[in-house]
């Protein structure tokens, strides 16, 4: 019965949309098999936390209530008071933090098996821009709960953005709606956060699957020199379904495993007039650019530090983001190794970085 | 010839301009209306205590404020000629008198400040140093041996002998010295006793200038040790409520006819240290039975507040560790950390009530404490037990997780083996 349901629907709709050629499309979507195969994963479960984030987002939307005197009093009955809000708001910390780790897996895993080239550019834009967005997404929803630590976080962001020559005032002011980070800050990162990120989120994210499902899989170029019958495909649907929603189980048990077992903190309430707590530190995915900016001498080549090290951040963020257009100019014997010496060295930087940070 | 008279002419030239430009440097500084100083400065015969800090120097009373003398003038014979008033040092007795001369005229006073007491010479006439050195004893302290004759500060001044954190030192010059007060038959240990004491060790060690040093007790100019009667007074001054139930206990007026010296007799003077539950009761350490036998009224009134007091420690003890569990594990704890305050507060309460000897009134008390502490307590139950439930839920999820997961696994097998 549901099976004859089923097929009425689609004949509707098949009548009104014309949805038939696109799902015969999609029926013949194929996904290579190869020792590489479990990176094509990582796009999806970054997808599924996204998913995650909108759903348990919204359930805090209907009680968090914005404002210095309200914030953190409503994180605090969200917590306790709310029927699970305990857990939808440990899964939303805990997810949060697991998509912008999933991202950064699957860009470098995409730019290690050089998806990036042509005819994907574009999809390697958007996904930059995504990352960013969801950095961004991670910086202000931080703040949300006006906690000690988020204040002071918050802060020191804002300062350092405010160090970029010429515009680096303005975004300060324009991030913090004043001077200081307030109920001015606040307002706007909870703008930001609910409407603004996720809007612009959104047209980024279907523009980039689209890519995907228009130009299709990547294939790594070990397999492309195979010849045709040796390469071995599955179809998308159903078994790579199926098997990105085997993953995607996985990963929301350990997301409800990482909420009962290590339950988010609501912390202290934030004081504007209380100095910095000792040893105030970013989030996780900001602790490498935060601990290179102090280990910068005060000055180099008459420039600010700190300055030198925006600078050379947003240049080589740049470089990172427009690697399609400018790999092709490597002599194609060199671009390989290059390519995959440079994302190592990337790879290596953020990490003894973000380690070394919490080491000091 | 002509050269070298014309530089030795020069060299001299130079030389008098640079010592006179110095002196002018001091000169400067105290300006022409202060001659003494500046004399004294020139001949390096100023007294072992100058300061420019002093409050005097810096109100502009010089020191023919207090020694007389024309302080216009640079000619020693003329300024401290006998027309000029000029008084020199001043013997002891005359001390009280001279800084009274400004002291205790409210009309000069109020220039400087307002608010001020002027009674201080006359305070220290009733006080036993003011008393004993109209008898004759030039050892007693003055308003020099406190506030110096030179380097007077302000008591609000973290460098003034008479500042909180400093008076016991003050004190202790003459008062720790054995050989100096062997002619009175009053110990020297008071200092040593006090630094190990509460009160010395939140003065001195966490510098809280709230807790009381010697003035504190024993009064500023009239200093006078406090009376038998006197001592719950002066300890009441803090402890308010702690004299207000032993004064209307029945044990004021045995302890008086017993001239018992109210609080020093259970908590020492100098030597206070922290109290502690079994200072109350039968025990070892028990205050309450180095009067009370066994079989008295009083054992008994001793041993049922100490018991009062065990019973509601034991169930606020548990509180706190639940309180600890419960934070720890990361589940709520807004609501179980005012009850366990609330139980503290009775707590403290009730250790004041002690001194009313009356162990219905304890009761009372830690009885209210026990209603909040067990509240505290059932409230952390709960949310252990919403704990255990979460976790619990979390294995029915993941259990119908793995089923779930299992059956995927099982059909993607199958799919993939046709």
């Amino acid at each position: 019965m549901l099976k004859k349901t089923m097929q009425k629907t689609y004949h509707w709709l098949d009548e009104r949309f014309k949805i038939t050629p696109l799902v015969e499309f999609m029926s013949h979507k194929q996904v290579p098999v190869h020792k590489h195969s479990l990176w094509y994963y990582m796009g999806g479960v970054a997808l599924f936390l996204f998913v995650i984030q909108v759903v348990s987002g919204i359930l805090l939307l209907l009680y968090y209530q914005p404002g210095i005197d309200s914030a953190f009093e409503s994180v605090q009955f969200i917590t306790t008071k709310v029927s699970f809000g305990w857990l939808f708001r440990s899964v939303h910390s805990w997810s949060a933090n697991l998509m912008v780790f999933f991202v950064f897996v699957h860009m470098f895993s995409t730019f290690f098996t050089r998806t990036y080239k042509k005819p994907r550019e574009l999809t390697w834009v958007t996904g930059s821009v995504l990352l960013l967005l969801s950095l961004f997404f991670g910086f202000s929803g931080y703040l949300l709960p006006w906690n000690e630590l988020a204040f002071f976080a918050t802060k020191v962001g804002t300062d350092i953005a405010g160090a970029i020559p010429f515009i680096g005032e303005p975004i300060k002011l324009l991030l913090r709606g004043g001077e200081g980070v307030t109920g001015a800050t606040l307002s706007r990162f909870y703008a930001f956060h609910v409407a603004l990120i996720p809007a612009a989120f959104t047209i980024l994210l279907f523009l980039h699957l689209l890519f995907v499902q228009r130009q299709g899989m990547h294939e790594p170029e070990f397999f492309q020199k195979l010849p045709e019958n040796k390469k071995r495909m599955m179809p998308f649907f159903p078994n790579f379904v199926l098997r990105d929603a085997l993953l995607w189980l996985l990963v929301l048990n350990v997301i409800l495993y990482l909420a009962v077992f290590f339950p988010w903190e609501i912390g202290v309430k934030a004081d504007a007039f209380a100095p910095a707590p000792q040893g105030i530190k970013p989030e996780w995915f900001f602790m490498f650019m935060f601990q290179a900016l102090k280990l910068l001498p005060a000055h180099i080549f008459l420039m600010e530090g700190e300055v030198f090290g925006i600078l050379f951040f947003a240049i080589a963020g740049t470089v990172w983001f427009t690697v399609p257009f400018w790999s092709v100019f490597i002599k194609e014997n060199l671009r390989l190794k290059l390519m995959k010496l440079f994302g190592i060295i990337v790879i290596a930087f953020i990490l003894i970085l973000t380690i070394w940070g919490y080491l000091d | 010839m002509r050269k070298s008279a014309l530089i030795f002419f020069c060299i001299t030239l130079a030389l008098l301009f640079v010592t006179t430009a110095a002196q002018s440097q001091e000169k400067t500084e105290f300006g022409a209306d202060d001659q003494c100083i500046v004399c004294h400065l020139e001949i390096d015969f100023l007294p072992a205590d100058f300061s420019n800090a002093d409050i005097h120097l810096q109100k502009g009373l010089s020191c023919a404020g207090c020694h007389g003398g024309d302080v216009m003038s640079d000619d020693v014979e003329i300024a401290k000629r006998a027309e000029a008033k000029f008084t020199g040092i001043p013997t002891k007795k005359d001390i009280a008198g001279m800084c009274g001369k400004c002291h205790s005229d409210i009309s000069f006073m109020r220039k400087y400040q307002p608010r001020i007491s002027v009674d201080q010479a006359r305070q220290y006439k009733q006080s036993v140093h003011g008393q004993k050195l109209a008898q004759g004893d030039t050892k007693v302290a003055d308003c020099s041996s406190c506030h110096t004759a030179h380097s007077i500060l302000s008591a609000t001044d973290a460098r003034s002998t008479i500042y909180s954190l400093n008076v016991p030192k003050t004190c202790t010059k003459c008062h720790g010295d054995q050989a100096y007060m062997a002619d009175y038959n009053i110990p020297t240990t008071q200092y040593d006793e006090y630094v190990e004491s509460v009160h010395g060790k939140a003065l001195l060690e966490k510098q809280d200038v709230g807790a009381p040093a010697c003035n504190d007790c024993h009064g500023n100019h009239g200093a006078m040790p406090p009376g038998i009667v006197s001592i719950s007074h002066v300890c009441g001054a803090c402890h308010v409520n702690n004299q207000d139930f032993f004064s209307k206990s029945k044990m004021a007026n045995e302890f008086a006819d017993a001239d018992l010296h109210a609080c020093e007799e259970c908590h020492g003077v100098h030597d206070i240290k922290n109290t502690f539950d079994d200072m109350v009761g039968t025990g070892e350490t028990s205050t309450c039975t180095e009067c009370h036998g066994e079989g008295e009224t009083g054992y008994q009134v001793a041993q049922q507040i100490r018991s009062h007091l065990g019973d509601l420690v034991a169930v606020y003890d548990s509180a706190s560790i639940l309180l600890k569990n419960v934070e720890h594990v990361g589940m709520d704890v807004l609501d179980m950390s005012y009850a366990v305050k609330d139980a503290k507060q009775s707590l403290t309460q009730a250790r004041t009530l002690v001194h009313t000897f009356d162990s219905e009134l304890v009761q009372t008390k830690t009885e209210e404490g026990k209603t909040s502490a067990r509240h505290a307590l059932h409230l952390g139950n709960a949310e252990m037990e919403e704990l255990r439930f979460r976790r619990f839920g979390f294995g029915v999820a993941t259990f119908f997780m793995t089923i779930v997961l299992a059956a995927l696994y099982f059909k993607i097998k199958d799919i993939e083996k046709e």
